[in-house]
């Protein structure tokens, strides 16, 4: 790049910040902070822990749990889809009443549409990146000793798996022998034992149909009640996380940790906290109302004149298209909540492994709030043909394009990365890498898809599907990877293997591609998406080819996904030991005195930050990359007081706050 | 590693790009008078996506076969925090492409939506309901029964609760097919007796909700003869796989003559249509302007 060799400022430009900095209660090397002390007991150390490390990985291994039961129920999807009316004696044994005599009833084809993406969307794909990953790193990255509000973050965790346990319970209200026909489920839960299994309102519940309960037919019994439940218990949930993630962000970074000098990985959290504390109030709301329809005889989406086996209905004056204004402000911001955090990682971990600076930094930073910001200016793109007015339809179209702006610039920067670097091929890195790929191949469809004319034809098929699995479904699945990948040594002080690994990216690299490419295809064609079965229609014969296609590529997926799964827990206990920086990388949680780092994470003693994260491949420099708390040649002193910077990585007369090339 | 992984990122590329230019699948053959515009917007757009898609993953691949490490100590990358001019280009660039096709997109769009139906449109009711479409017509006097839910009598195949006593209801026909002129404006107006539904058929590039509460009218004008299919596209529970109708494009004399025959002979006659219309669009109609 031309530019490449542009003279830096003195660090003379970093003084101010630190000197603000100093004014920081929370900052600089200070007494312990007294909210809590190590805990003994083993249930207050890994069960009911106020430890924003602990709480990580319990959200990671919850997410990883729902993510395996999505992934099981796609395949399931598939093998109906592939091979309509054939008997599975083993489906038989686990849902004798979805699946009687081994074949899949129409509504238990639904019930896992609705399960696959609720579980996906809510348990996996919202709760990895940000509660998991953000929840560990965040307050490392940013020097803090852990979450502004211990307990709140505690409380988030065990809030989520309430919503988790109880979503899953809904599969098993309807339809279930054993608990299906008890008083409980059928008067105040609104009834099952109608031989389906789980709610088949997908998961955007669209009412009238998720709003009347049995008489709209099989799966809108109790099941529908436990799942809209599940949905509001998680809202809750992420309400109190994005609360703990933007107060840590704003108040408890450390010393010399100016908001320029984030990591992108804590800009992408604190984008995404933003975003859920904006969004799930609404979808909050929207649940509540729909309780009200379902128990209270309220008509918020129900509107007058029903008419269901030739009676009319009471219920008068709501409106079906309010609950699509409401889920979509809430869920086009999610598919941002999915993603975001995913981008954060990549620029992460593309940065580490390319050995070389984030390409345009702040415009990274600008380009994630951008895409957040517009993020909520878009969801009728959901709803161009619902009925609302099609004149607001082309506000949000030409809105809905102009987000590809920020997207693209994100991509250029990640090339921009790439180009001219030393890439080491770690596990991580191919994921990351993998992520940029499959981010274009996802995202750029959305030019298609955000023209109203277009949506005409495509809205509700194949194609839309294909979309957004592959932007915010795998690509956001790769973030995670990389994520798993690159943080696993810091969070159990272990390797993971990397032969493993590269066993995991190749397949499970070919298999998404082999899975959502030919689904365009099929949108092209006109398939139309959650239909049990496409042996009723002419239309669809030619795509036969491709439907099997996928269904290979599914399966070949969903088996190399149990490779990671042994990889991850035989190297928790097995893998080699990691050493504190494996990976060579600057950011603040490679300078954690242990590995895994010791409770309150920096013993004692928080790290004062002298410049950029992502400074690699430094002219001069005696090795490849300094670290954050790596001072000046003029900050010596300083650092001394601090103790934390590392010895020998003092860099004479080379770099301060390492954005400067941008200005 | 690093020329492995690019070597595959090209293949799945060219994979990709192979299954939209096979030319095994694609659009179906339109039937609308919107579909050529259509095609052309949708052709255009797969055209800027394919190239943007393309030069990206060549671009990764590129980096990826180029800049790996040899796994010397002592090499280092190009030190560089970005580039101010070429970050302003490239996102003028793409703004501006992106911008363009998405003004370009609203064309078709504005012209089925933000225009009513021409006066003198050949007028359908749409009932929709758990999986099963209503075609109410007018009948001679082209004028619309009354119609009352109260009144709805399924298993008196009375579907959308016509009521029998209205003197204009007495001509009117309610049928599970769709059947439309051709060459003239047809307006479609949309109800649902349940929960939402979608109407759509491929070949008219067009899908519109069916919303309970509302009336929701749409209109298009046919140049094909033929029967197609026609679907839910919006879930609408349990058999939504199986909601399914065929609409019959009639030359307009023949479906002028349909809608003047009384109640009792109309069912027969759409049996007679559905017998004599293959599927897909009839032989002999496609005009030259369509291919």
């Amino acid at each position: 790049m031309e530019e490449a060799t542009t003279p830096i400022e003195p660090s003379a430009a970093t003084a101010p910040q630190v000197v603000a900095a100093e004014a920081d209660p929370h900052a600089g090397a200070h007494p312990p902070h007294g909210h809590h002390g190590p805990p003994t007991g083993f249930i207050r150390k890994y069960i009911f822990s106020i430890d924003h490390k602990v709480i990580g990985i319990q959200y990671l291994l919850l997410a990883i749990f729902a993510a395996f039961v999505g992934m099981f129920m796609s395949v399931l999807m598939r093998l109906n889809l592939t091979w309509p009316g054939r008997k599975w004696t083993i489906l038989e044994t686990i849902f004798p009443l979805g699946a009687p005599g081994g074949v899949m009833t129409p509504e238990f084809y639904l019930s896992l549409v609705t399960m696959h993406g609720t579980i996906m969307v809510f348990f996996v794909l919202t709760t990895a990146p940000q509660g998991g990953f953000g929840n560990y790193f965040l307050p490392i990255q940013v020097g803090a000793e852990d979450m502004a509000f211990p307990v709140l973050n505690m409380l988030s965790f065990w809030v989520t798996l309430v919503g988790l346990v109880v979503l899953i319970a809904a599969i098993f209200v309807e339809g279930s022998t054993i608990i299906g026909n008890t008083d409980f489920v059928n008067n105040f839960l609104g009834g099952g034992g109608t031989g389906t299994l789980g709610p088949i309102g997908g998961w955007t519940g669209y009412p009238p149909l998720s709003a009347l309960g049995k008489i709209a037919g099989p799966g809108q019994g109790a099941g529908a009640t436990l799942w809209i439940t599940s949905i509001a218990i998680f809202c809750v949930a992420s309400l109190l996380g994005a609360l703990n993630f933007i107060t840590t962000l704003l108040n408890m970074r450390t010393r010399g940790m100016t908001l320029m000098r984030m990591p992108l990985t804590c800009w992408s959290w604190f984008t995404t906290a933003i975003l859920a504390l904006l969004a799930f109030p609404v979808l909050l709301a929207a649940g509540v109302l729909l309780l009200l329809d379902r128990h209270a005889g309220t008509s918020f989406f129900i509107p007058g004149g029903l008419v269901f086996s030739d009676a009319v209905l009471a219920n008068k004056g709501g409106s079906p298209i309010l609950w699509q204004h409401l889920f979509w402000f809430f869920g086009h911001p999610e598919v941002y909540i999915a993603i975001l955090p995913g981008m954060g990682a990549t620029s992460h971990i593309l940065s580490t492994f390319a050995r070389k600076p984030v390409f345009g930094y702040r415009a990274m930073v600008f380009a994630m709030f951008a895409i957040g910001l517009l993020g909520f200016f878009v969801w009728g793109h959901h709803m161009f043909i619902s009925g609302m007015d099609p004149r607001t339809s082309i506000a949000f179209s030409v809105l809905t394009l102009s987000i590809g702006v920020p997207s693209a610039i994100k991509t250029f920067n990640w090339l921009g990365t790439l180009w001219g670097a030393k890439i080491r091929f770690t596990s991580p890195m191919m994921f990351a890498i993998g992520f940029v790929s499959l981010f274009v191949a996802g995202g750029i469809t959305g030019l298609v898809l955000g023209q109203t004319s277009l949506d005409l034809f495509i809205h509700d098929g194949y194609f839309v599907l294909a979309h957004f699995h592959l932007v915010m479904g795998v690509a956001a699945i790769f973030g995670m990877f990389a994520g798993v990948y690159f943080w696993f040594p810091k969070m159990f002080g272990r390797m993971m293997s990397e032969r493993l690994g590269q066993l995991h990216f190749w397949p499970t690299f070919i298999g998404v591609y082999g899975i959502f490419v030919p689904m365009h295809i099929m949108g092209i064609v006109g398939m139309p998406r959650r239909y049990a079965s496409f042996q009723e229609y002419d239309f669809l014969r030619p795509l036969d080819p491709l439907v099997l296609l996928v269904t290979v590529a599914a399966i070949v997926t969903a088996a190399a996904q149990f490779i990671f799964l042994f990889n991850f827990i035989w190297s928790i206990f097995k893998g080699e030991r990691a050493s504190g920086n494996p990976w060579e990388a600057t950011t603040l949680e490679w300078v954690t005195p242990t590995t895994p780092p010791p409770h309150d994470n920096f013993g004692g003693h928080l790290p004062t930050v002298y410049r950029g994260p992502y400074e690699f491949a430094v002219p001069d420099a005696p090795e490849d990359y300094i670290l954050q708390t790596t001072p000046d040649a003029g900050e010596e002193n300083v650092a001394a007081g601090a103790g934390h910077a590392t010895a020998g990585q003092g860099v004479q007369g080379s770099s301060g706050n390492g954005h400067n090339g941008q200005h | 590693m690093g020329r492995a992984l690019g070597v595959l990122i090209w293949l799945l590329t060219i994979g990709s790009v192979w299954l939209f230019v096979n030319g095994r699948w694609w659009l179906p053959p339109y039937i609308s008078e919107h579909g050529p515009a259509y095609d052309r917007q949708f052709l255009i757009t797969i055209i800027v996506v394919g190239i943007s898609f393309v030069a990206a993953q060549v671009g990764l691949g590129i980096a990826v076969w180029r800049y790996g490490s040899r796994g010397d100590r002592r090499e280092r990358a190009v030190y560089s925090h970005g580039n101010n001019r070429l970050e302003i280009v490239w996102t003028a660039i793409t703004a501006l492409i992106f911008i363009t096709l998405g003004l370009m997109g609203q064309r078709v769009w504005a012209q089925l939506h933000l225009n009513e139906a021409p006066a003198g449109a050949t007028k359908v009711h749409v009932v929709a309901q758990q999986f099963q479409w209503n075609f109410h017509y007018p009948g001679a006097d082209k004028t619309f029964g009354r119609t009352d839910p109260t009144l709805v009598k399924d298993a008196e195949l009375n579907f959308v609760g016509l009521d029998e006593q209205d003197a204009s209801a007495k001509d009117d026909q309610v049928v599970t097919t769709l059947a439309v002129p051709v060459g003239r404006p047809v307006e479609l107006t949309l109800q649902s007796k349940d929960v939402t539904h979608d109407l759509f058929v491929p070949e008219l590039r067009y899908k519109q909700d069916v919303v309970p509460g509302m009336a929701i009218k749409m209109h298009f004008t046919l140049t094909k003869e033929g029967r197609f299919e026609l679907a839910c596209a919006e879930l609408c529970g349990q058999l939504h796989y199986k909601m399914k109708s065929y609409l019959i494009a009639l030359p307009a004399q023949v479906y002028d003559e349909l809608v003047a025959l009384p109640q009792a002979q109309f069912q027969g006659r759409i049996t007679q249509l559905i017998k004599e219309y293959p599927m897909g669009i009839k032989q002999g109609t496609v005009t030259a302007a369509s291919r």
